[in-house]
């Protein structure tokens, strides 16, 4: 029952999240959207009547049909219901409702590869780039981190704990996208191993693709892991260390189980709560700033998406991105909730 | 939650050897800012994005210093001042303009530009020579100022690629032992017997000739066009990086300093507060903490940044939004601690304001916490305003880090190799990131005893 009640309360407050979100982001972007819209009409219902000719034969002098053509606009405004401001309360909830569905809407300049100008189909045709670029580099990640924690705590003070600790404060101070900048330099430039850019030239549905998408992807992931692995390790190192100086630990020790086997499966067994959670939050949180590193690399996924969106202010594109961003922020943190309370049977029994 | 005394702090602190390296770093960048805000006038940097102020600096050209390290030497870039000379005879005032130059490099320049602002009436006649090391000398360009009444204030730029220039050279095409297909400077600075760079020293003239007074100089340069320029080189929009470098520092410590502790006191007071309240209150607080702790940072703030505005301040508040979160957060459990303690109790029985003891009873127990907390959060700070500067969405009218690496990765510094451009806005941050941390890694050990080990 406990569990229970803690999932509805937490699942509430994210449903409540989610809908501050939107309300944000539309309200941030709702007048432009609205001049947007308009014009967009404006520029509809002329292009209509300057087709056809005979509209414009019936009148004498170019007032009246001035008059006329702004007669219809305003009526089509009307129909659209954009004479309400964006703030009204039916057109807010009419918005939010259809983006609740998914349904943002046609993007004003961007088009997805295939040419479809629907935002939710450009979304859904960047995601799997993004997900694919960090879920492999978090997993490579996380396997190194763990590892190389393990190790450092197995011998604390020891060289291979010392230099884990300086490179994860030193790596950590460096931004992502700088280093890939290096990494561009020296890897593409200096020596021309793999291409400056991201994106595959090849055409997305050819057999190749896959692979040069990998080869492509190359560089980017070893950016991410470079500058990650060391962070990790340290966090990893850390919990050990906090579970190294438990009882049951020492108990076994007096037992006499060898140490390196305590290290590596009792304690690492114990520290797999905390880790797997900050695993799940670190992957939502690399979704934020894949923007930044997939403008650096020029990788074809949302964050390069958002990023185009944002300067030729393509609205819709904006809206969506934010949202199903948002989402995927939300989810993950959820799961990491769940996994936690899951794996600590102190939280279960608690709540 | 043990308090520490502000004594134990400073002697623990001087014991750490990360903590020392912290400060001694940040006083570097404290004194680099100092020396920057008053020894370079601001100018400089109001003039960042006006192409009109860097016209006679050099484009991506690498830091002279490169020369250091290299066998070849790459030509500098230079501009000179001339020395002037007048003198008066038959009538006829000369002023001469004496540019000298000691030219030592591997490859020839570029080009040069010769600029003279002049105040003159009537006419004047102009001569453009130069003296080689081996004696001759090149006679360029005859020309004449612009005739005027009455006295004017004229500027006038000659270029290398003139091609009245080409044409007198070609005048001297018998003394050259080989085609002259190449452009001016790499005729007017060649060996005689072959296409070779003759190395000394080179003296440029200009002459100019009036009958009726001298013309008065006011200014007078002549650029020679290099590929090495300064202590930083320039940028493809010919800046000198070294003064964007510069200006960057104070404004990262701005930014990072002053979004710190806005957060840390906001966070703080929020956290204390809504800890010491208890019940609904908690509650409430505890429940708005947690939406603005889900809203994903990065997007809001390009979206803040685009609709708002990217005013450096407001960025700075915005920045604050979602930074707070997690200080109030642990200072709220910590305010939980504090409030059962038997002294809070009695001044609550003595009837004192919830405010009074909250500033006067809790607060100053945090205040440890609260400065290694504002230097841990510098670094990301700093940054994540690097990171929307990168975007493209900074403020325009301060070179920040963040804003030449913007410009770097526009104009493809990393697949041309212009490291130049790119290697030292990212130290500077990193190194600006590395010397909280290490302060904040000092405090916080000192602060958290359970972390000692």
């Amino acid at each position: 029952m406990g569990l229970k009640r803690y999932l509805v309360t937490r699942g509430l407050t994210m449903f409540g999240v989610l809908m501050i979100t939107l309300l944000l982001t539309i309200s941030l972007v709702g007048s432009n959207m609205d001049t947007i819209l308009k014009q967009g009409v404006i520029y509809q219902v002329r292009a209509e009547i300057t087709e056809n000719t005979t509209i414009a034969q019936g009148f004498n002098n170019p007032e009246d049909f001035e008059k006329f053509v702004q007669q219809k606009i305003d009526e089509r405004i009307e129909t659209l219901g954009l004479d309400t401001p964006w703030y009204s309360p039916q057109r807010l909830g009419y918005t939010m409702y259809k983006i609740l569905i998914l349904d943002f809407g046609n993007a004003t300049f961007l088009t997805s590869d295939s040419g479809s100008s629907n935002v939710g189909e450009i979304i859904f045709e960047k995601m799997p780039k993004t997900i694919l670029l960090f879920t492999t580099a978090t997993i490579i990640i996380s396997i190194i981190g763990i590892v190389l924690g393990a190790a450092s705590s197995n011998k604390i003070g020891s060289k291979t704990d010392r230099i884990t600790s300086t490179f994860a404060v030193i790596s950590s101070s460096f931004p992502v996208w700088w280093i890939g900048m290096l990494m561009i330099f020296v890897f593409a430039f200096v020596y021309q191993i793999f291409p400056a850019r991201a994106t595959p030239s090849i055409e997305p549905d050819d057999p190749g693709y896959f692979l040069a998408l990998l080869y492509h992807m190359a560089l980017p992931v070893i950016t991410i892991v470079l500058i990650g692995f060391g962070a990790w390790a340290y966090l990893v190192r850390n919990f050990m260390v906090g579970i190294m100086q438990e009882d049951f630990i020492s108990a076994k020790k007096t037992i006499g189980i060898s140490r390196k086997k305590i290290v590596y499966s009792h304690a690492l067994r114990n520290a797999a709560p905390p880790i797997v959670t900050i695993l799940a939050l670190s992957l939502s949180g690399s979704l934020g700033g894949a923007i930044i590193t997939e403008a650096v690399f020029d990788w074809p996924g949302m964050g390069r998406l958002y990023f185009e969106a944002i300067s030729v202010m393509d609205l819709p594109v904006i809206i969506g991105s934010t949202y199903i961003l948002t989402v995927l922020f939300l989810v993950s943190i959820f799961i990491a909730d769940l996994l936690y309370g899951y794996f600590d049977p102190r939280v279960r029994t608690a709540n | 939650m043990s308090s520490v005394s502000t004594q134990e702090i400073k002697s623990e602190f001087l014991k750490s050897k990360l903590g020392l390296t912290g400060i001694f770093i940040l006083s570097g960048l404290i004194l680099v800012s100092i020396i920057t805000i008053s020894a370079i006038p601001a100018s400089t940097f109001q003039e960042w994005n006006n192409p009109e102020k860097w016209i006679s600096y050099p484009k991506t050209s690498v830091p002279s210093w490169v020369n250091f390290l290299s066998s070849e030497k790459i030509p500098e870039h230079k501009i000179l001042e001339p020395e002037i000379f007048q003198s008066q005879e038959n009538g006829i005032f000369l002023t001469s303009q004496q540019f000298g130059v000691f030219f030592e490099y591997d490859d020839f320049p570029s080009d040069f530009i010769i600029e003279m602002k002049t105040k003159y009436s009537d006419s004047h006649l102009v001569q453009i020579k130069v003296i080689r090391p081996d004696g001759i000398t090149l006679e360029l360009l005859s020309t004449s100022l612009p005739h005027s009444d009455s006295d004017t204030i004229h500027n006038q730029r000659y270029f290398s690629t003139d091609s009245m220039i080409k044409k007198n050279l070609n005048m001297y095409k018998d003394d050259f032992q080989f085609d002259f297909l190449s452009g001016t400077t790499e005729i007017i600075f060649s060996k005689l017997q072959e296409n070779e760079i003759q190395k000394g020293n080179y003296i440029f003239v200009v002459d100019t000739y009036g009958t009726e007074k001298p013309i008065e100089v006011l200014e007078s340069k002549l650029v020679l066009g290099g590929k090495a320029y300064g202590l930083m080189g320039t940028d493809e929009l010919r800046r000198d990086l070294a003064i964007g470098l510069l200006w960057g520092t104070p404004l990262a410590l701005f930014i990072g300093i002053s979004v710190s502790i806005g957060s840390v006191v906001v966070g703080l007071v929020y956290g204390v507060y809504s800890g010491y309240r208890g019940k609904k209150t908690d509650e409430i607080m505890m429940r708005f903490n947690d939406v603005i702790y889900a809203l994903p940072a990065l997007p809001f703030l390009i979206i803040l940044a685009v609709t708002i505005s990217n005013s450096i301040f407001l960025m700075i508040g915005f920045l604050m939004i979602f930074s707070w979160v997690g200080i109030a957060k642990v200072s709220r459990s910590m305010s939980l601690q504090i409030k059962t303690r038997q002294y809070i109790e009695a001044a609550k029985i003595m009837g004192q304001k919830d405010s009074k003891i909250i500033f006067r009873h809790i607060l100053p127990q945090l205040l440890p916490y609260a400065f290694a907390s504002i230097a841990i959060s510098v670094p990301a700070a700093i940054t994540t305003e690097a990171g929307l500067s990168f975007l493209g969405l900074g403020d325009p009218s301060f070179p920040t880090w963040g804003q030449i690496l913007h410009d770097a990765n526009t104009y493809g510094a990393a697949a041309q190799g212009f490291w130049w451009w790119i290697v030292p806005p990212g130290i500077l941050i990193a190194i600006t990131g590395l010397a909280f941390v290490f302060i904040g890694n000092a405090l916080d050990a000192i602060v958290n005893p359970k972390l000692k080990r």
